[in-house]
Formats: structure tokens, sequence, C-alpha cells
């Protein structure tokens, strides 16, 4: 699984970035950057919550290989 | 009269000032009639084109045959977009086709309509383009009236002149009612125009594909090199006394177009591909050829074919600074590293002009343009740091002497790179 972002309902609440350091950092506005990577198995967990309390739902889950 | 095996340019532009073009009848005295479509299964178009090597000049030179194929493989109705929007100010040639050569695009839309399944073509233009929308609505007319079979249900469209107006999903976006911007989501191959899969083909790619369709896909490749076959229409502009739209056999060196366009001065460096394009030195220009793969060698492509050869007399810089500007001022204002990122590179390359950034700026500028890649539901952010860091490192020494020293007395030269003031999207409440 990856995470991705829909670029124009994101409005930088920052939250994914917090929950999901490990994946995401803040750009110097506090839109998200995503390091492309898969999502370890063990984080998958904290991934989901991540995309739930996206305040716009801007945070995807997608599939690998898409 | 051209004749089928004619190897010689100019294919797309012939006749063009010696007959009235825009004239049915000339155009078929010209170019002969279009084979009967109907006895052309899609597959065939599409395996034609494959062969052809024929790729999209609206600037991201995508295989047409990928894209074909794409729509055709879907299964709701289909619709085609001709898109003759041409957003980029510097740009011309797409108007010179809809003005002067309606019938080939036309031509172009009903094959490539036939080869995706598609009844209706929308032929999408600038609002304020009225002389291509009389020209075609005359073209589609005349067309009606000699009853040519084959042709899909034509309609014309005119969208709002703005550089993203020709976006794919912007225009996508704008026939299907919206506000003309960019979406996040499915292709306009899978859902597009009232929901339906829809090719969207710039003109000029069409215009191709209606004298590929006439005489096939080995007459294609008899101009042009292995990658990157056939002709391109370019439009030539900056410090030329001979600015305008060319016919180029792919491959051409670059100096010669310059000494057709008739270059009145030094050039400090030439802008390949438009304003999402490269900046080439001046010390670079020779042996420079315009194919895809010799451009790929200093990083540039010819994109939708525009070339703009800047003079010594003009500043680099203050040039740089106006297009930054004017990128941050045509973002749709909907991604966030769009809208904050394209503001702070203009707001950092004018500083950087007038002598007053700090210490860092550059380095500053590096970084941005690593972190807003790739972030846009577009790619309009991509190529405006494109751009940006395409001149830092060509201008080198100048946005040195202007960092330090402030501006220089070029900076006032007349404006090299046109920058149509453009309405951008109206601000929100």
């Amino acid at each position: 699984m990856r995470v991705a972002v829909d670029p124009i309902q994101c409005v930088a609440h920052g939250l994914c970035a917090e929950l999901l350091p490990e994946r995401i950092r803040l750009d110097d506005w506090g839109y998200p950057i995503l390091d492309g990577e898969p999502v370890p198995r063990e984080l998958v967990g904290i991934a989901r919550r991540a995309a739930d309390a996206c305040p716009t739902l801007a945070l995807l889950l997608e599939p690998d290989g898409k | 009269m051209a004749i089928a095996t004619e190897q010689a340019l100019p294919r797309i532009l012939t006749g063009i000032g010696e007959e009235p073009m825009a004239e049915l009848e000339s155009h078929l005295d010209v170019h002969g009639p279009l084979p009967d479509l109907r006895r052309w299964s899609p597959e065939q178009i599409i395996s034609v084109v494959e062969r052809s090597g024929l790729r999209g000049h609206g600037g991201a030179s995508f295989p047409m045959a990928t894209k074909l194929r794409a729509v055709a493989s879907r299964r709701k109705p289909k619709i085609l977009v001709a898109n003759g929007t041409e957003g980029e100010p510097a740009s011309k040639k797409d108007r010179v086709l809809l003005r002067e050569l309606p019938h080939l695009v036309l031509d172009g839309a009903a094959i490539a309509a036939r080869a995706v399944g598609a009844g209706e073509a929308v032929i999408a233009i600038s609002d304020v383009d009225e002389r291509s929308a009389r020209s075609l609505e005359l073209a589609v007319d005349e067309r009606q009236h000699a009853g040519l079979r084959g042709d899909p249900q034509f309609q014309l469209f005119g969208a709002p002149e703005r550089w993203l107006t020709g976006q794919e999903s912007a225009l996508v976006n704008v026939l299907n009612g919206g506000p003309g911007k960019p979406t996040f989501g499915p292709r306009p191959f899978e859902r597009g125009v009232r929901q339906r899969p829809t090719l969207v083909q710039n003109v000029e790619t069409l215009a191709h594909l209606a004298l590929i369709a006439r005489h096939g896909a080995d007459w294609f490749r008899l101009l042009g090199t292995d990658r990157d076959p056939g002709s391109a229409l370019v439009t030539v502009a900056g410090a030329v006394s001979a600015p305008g739209v060319y016919e180029i056999e792919h491959g051409m060196p670059l100096e010669e177009l310059l000494q057709t366009a008739d270059g009145r001065e030094p050039l400090s460096a030439v802008l390949l591909g438009g304003y999402f394009g490269t900046w080439l030195p001046g010390a670079h220009i020779r042996g420079v050829r315009l194919a895809a793969e010799h451009l790929a060698e200093h990083g540039a492509s010819l994109g939708a074919g525009v070339i703009v050869a800047l003079g010594q007399s003009a500043c680099p810089v203050a040039e740089t600074a106006r297009i930054a500007d004017y990128f941050a001022a045509q973002s749709a204002g909907q991604c966030g590293p769009c809208t904050n990122g394209l503001g702070a590179v203009a707001d950092t390359v004018q500083q950087l002009a007038t002598g007053t950034a700090s210490a860092g700026a550059r380095a500053e500028l590096a970084r941005w343009g690593k972190d807003i890649k790739g972030r846009g539901a577009c790619q309009h952010p991509d190529g405006a740091v494109r751009f940006v860091s395409s001149a830092l490192r060509v201008f080198a020494e100048d946005f040195d002497d202007h960092a330090r020293h402030g501006p220089c007395p070029r900076c006032s030269h007349p404006p090299a790179l046109p920058a149509t003031p453009i309405p951008a999207f109206p601000v929100a409440r």
C-alpha cells in the first residue's frame, strides 16, 4: 500500500505528517510531501488512521503498483 | 498540385499563400480526397498511426497511437476534442492552422473520431479567436453542403483564453460547464466530456493525421529522424526579423531555422519548447538539431514548437522575473504547492533581479524547485519551476550580477518573451 494526496482537496492541516512522519513531511507552506515509498505492514493501521483523520479526506490509500 | 510520393516540405503548409486553402475546393485540389473512412476499421487506422510514429504536437509529445488505443478500448460512446486553444502567448501555429487550413484539421478530426469510435467532435478554440471561429464555421458548413461522408458531428466551442485552458483535464472541465481548472482523478480517456471517454488531441497532430491517412505511414517517415519522424510547425519569436510560423523537418539544425527567420543580432540564448521549455546558451546553438533524440542531450524538447531567440540586448534576468510572475498569476489556485510555491518563486526571482534577495535565495529556489515538482493536479507547477531553474543555470552570471548590483541597463529593454495579459482565473469571493 502507498499513500497519495489529492492536491486540490488538501488545505494543509498537516495531520498526516504528524501521524505518519515515516512517509510524509511538510513543505514550507505546510503541504505534505510524500516520499513515494510503500507503507510497511506495521504502519498500515496508522496510515489508515491518518487517511481517516484528514479533515478534507485528501489523504488517499492506494494499492501497490498503481 | 501535391503528389502523393512527394517528400519535400512543406507538407502541412502546402498551398498557403497560393491557393485559398480555407475553401474545400482548394483543399481537395491540393491534397486530394480523404480515403473513404467507412472502409477502414478503427484498428487499421490505429496501426497506421502506430507505424507512422506520430506524436502529439500540443507539448507533451505523447505517441498518438497509444492515446487512440486507450480511448478506443473503452466501452461507452466516445467524444473527440480537437484542442486548438493555444494558451501559450508565444505560440501561433494552431491559430494559423485553424484560420488558413481548417479542412486539414477537420479531416484529421474525422479520422481520429473514426479510430476511437466517436460520433461527435468538438473543436475547441479560444473564445476571443474570432477569425478561427469564422474559418471553422465556414469550413464545417462547406463540408455539410458537399455531403462529405465519414464526418462526425462537428461542434465549435470557445474556451476562455488562459495559459491553463489547453491542459487536457481543464479543457474537459470547461466543456462540462466548469470553470476550466485542471482536475484530479479520472483522466479524460477514462471519464471526460459528459462522463464519456474523451480523446483530446492538439489540432496540429490532427492535421498530420489527415496527411498520413492519404499518403501512409512510410511516406510520413520519409522526413525526420528515427525517433522523431515527420515535420512540425514551429513558432519562432524574439530577436529575429521574420518571426512567425514555419514548417520544419524534425532534425533540422536550429542554426538554419534561426537564419531562415533572419536573426538580427547575436543571441545570448534560445528558449526551446516554449515557456515550459529549456534555455540553450547562445554558444551551444551550433550543432543542435531539432529532433527529440538530439534535444534530449540538452535536456530540451520541441514541446509545442515555440522557439524564442533572446538577443544580447535583452536582459535574461528581467525576462525570467516577468515570466515567473506570469506563471504565478496563471495558476488555477487550487493546489497549495502551486499557489504558494510559484508565488514564492516569482517573488524571490524578482528580489534577485532587483538586488534585494537574501544570500540564501538561490539555494532556496533550488530546494523549492525539487519540492514543488510533481505535486499539483496538473504539470503547471513543474513547467514553471523547470523554466526558472533552467534560467538560473544558463544565466548564472547575469543573476550574480543582478544580485550584487541590482537592475542593469538592459532591464528596460522591451520584453522579448511575450506574456499577453490574458486574464488569470477570477479570484473567488
